[in-house]
């Protein structure tokens, strides 16, 4: 029996909610299963890590909870309400934002544009102060916010991509690879800054390639192999589990 | 000498105008899906045999135009929602035969209901012309260049100043990260369809006054606006209206010194040369997706 099974997991206590509740997911590219039926959930405040290797199916599944790519079986509740057959832009609309993997920014347009443009269903009049919060966040942003997203540098274009992802005032944020190809010092810069937003009382799920950092300031963690979900539990659980220790941490 | 240069010159301005506006259409749609309209010709078609019809039919002629392209523009989404949309999965080559077969079906449904006959429609003013040194300029000509450049500002500023006009520029740039930042996506396709049917039934209600319209105009006007559109380097609306003045200069000019008999080749004889010289287009390379 696959460990799938076994770990069908609920992090929750019983009396926390479930923000975003997965069940029995699976998703094909064509012929190809990718995702082979995912059941997970992520509690309300939590800082959620869903670690594993290159083409686990992460990207896949963030891509699926956004609603850019449909899944071909399986539901996915968000704060109470089936949102599996909602169009991307709804759900953006209800507070499920993604600052995606790797550099996918509106590369002509101004870095403050490309800010603006998170808010496309957040328009309020209070839009300039949530604009300054997010200069707040990331200052570097602020000095480069007149110059085209598309010249700065990797590092920049993850914090655009964050800082964009935010003024959709998520109750969700979903983050893909946010240190992927950083240097050191810069990922785990980056990695603080989701700590923070975490104690603003923002529900991230948090995808890295990076176990041993993104289990460390995960309250829950799910472990990915080929399209399932193989381990479930605590950021210290799994950080001393042996099997994860091994895979991931090259221990 | 000069006198004749201009009239030429004038007669280029003004065919190049509709030809900036087709491109522009072309551009639209391209921005926001990716796609080529070929429909975009029977757009222009449908707008002035429209407002032909209902001209003839007694409407008031300004109603009558707006009434035009109102219809054209419906057509357009009508097309987006139920020919495009469906399908919008399926490979590129795939959508852009549809927009072909949409094509026909428009042009087949006009030759059907209104005739095979040439319709002409009045102009927006009386017909004097006006002298400008020793060149003849009918005041039709003038509309076409004024409200062209009207539509152009417009759209510019569409594009840099509202939330929406940035939002398709976005999804030009990267459709996914559209998705995420809550852009309906599928409506800026439709939007970029009703718009570009819009333009293209502007340009051809105000180019009919001056050449006469049939059904079967639409398929070469249409051709001539997508190659301004690639002359500007597809995706610039700047290159678009600069690609569809260049090619109406140069057509007039052929026609007067070579010979007219040339006149509709030179499109052709130019996106060879563009494909051969300049893949990208004449501002395709430094500005591939500005809007």
């Amino acid at each position: 029996m696959r460990l799938a099974e076994q770990a069908a997991p609920m992090p929750l206590a019983p009396d926390a909610r479930a923000l975003l509740e997965v069940k029995g997911l699976k998703v094909r590219y064509g012929p190809i299963e990718a995702l082979h039926g995912i059941d997970f959930a992520v509690a309300k405040g939590q800082l959620v890590a869903l670690v594993g290797a290159n083409g686990a199916g992460k990207t896949t599944l963030l891509r699926v909870l956004s609603g850019v790519h449909r899944q071909s079986e399986g539901t996915i509740g968000f704060d109470g309400t089936d949102i599996s057959r909602l169009a991307p832009h709804r759900r953006v609309a209800l507070g499920i934002c993604q600052a995606p993997e790797g550099r996918q920014v509106f590369g002509p347009m101004s870095v403050e544009d490309n800010i603006r443009l998170g808010a496309y269903r957040r328009q309020s009049a209070d839009l300039n102060e949530r604009i300054d919060q997010a200069y707040v966040l990331f200052p570097v942003l602020k000095e480069k916010r007149k110059l085209s997203a598309g010249t700065l540098s990797g590092g920049q274009q993850q914090m655009l991509a964050i800082a964009r992802a935010l003024m959709g005032e998520p109750k969700l944020l979903l983050l893909d690879e946010p240190s992927l190809g950083l240097a050191p010092l810069l990922a785990a810069e980056i990695l603080r800054v989701v700590d923070r937003l975490r104690q603003q009382g923002i529900t991230i799920l948090l995808v890295e390639q990076n176990a041993r950092a993104a289990l460390a300031i995960a309250d829950f963690g799910y472990v990915m192999e080929t399209g399932r979900i193989v381990k479930a539990g605590t950021g210290p659980e799994l950080l001393q589990s042996e099997d994860v220790k091994r895979a991931y941490l090259g221990m | 000498m000069l006198s004749q240069f201009l009239q030429f010159l004038f007669a280029g301005l003004t065919v190049g105008a509709t030809y900036a506006l087709a491109a522009l259409g072309y551009t639209l749609v391209y921005s926001a899906s990716g796609m080529i309209n070929f429909a975009q010709g029977e757009f222009i078609m449908l707008g002035a045999m429209t407002a032909s019809a209902l001209v003839a039919a007694g409407v008031p002629l300004l109603l009558a135009l707006a009434l035009a392209i109102a219809f054209t523009t419906l057509v357009g989404v009508t097309m987006a929602k139920f020919a495009v949309e469906p399908a919008k999965t399926t490979s590129m080559t795939s959508l852009i035969i549809i927009t072909l077969g949409a094509g026909q079906v428009i042009r087949g449904a006009v030759q059907i209901s209104l005739g095979k006959g040439n319709h002409a429609l009045p102009g927006l003013s009386d017909e004097r012309p006006l002298h400008i040194l020793g060149a003849a300029l009918v005041p039709q000509a003038i509309w076409i260049m004024g409200l062209a450049l009207v539509i152009v500002l417009v759209l510019f500023w569409y594009f840099n100043a509202t939330m929406h006009g940035k939002a398709l520029v976005a999804t030009s740039h990267n459709r996914l990260a559209a998705q995420l930042v809550g852009i309906n996506t599928m409506g800026i396709l439709t939007f970029s369809f009703a718009l570009s049917a819009a333009l293209g039934a502007i340009g051809g209600v105000l180019l009919a006054p001056i050449t006469f319209t049939s059904y079967d105009a639409g398929t070469m006007l249409g051709l001539k606006g997508f190659v301004a559109a690639a002359l500007g380097g597809l995706g610039s609306a700047l290159g678009a209206v600069i690609g569809g003045l260049v090619l109406g200069i140069i057509e007039a000019m052929t026609a007067a010194y070579v010979s007219s008999a040339y006149k509709d080749a030179v499109a052709f004889i130019l996106i060879i040369l563009l494909f051969v010289v300049a893949p990208h287009g004449l501002f395709g390379a430094k500005s591939s997706h500005r809007v």
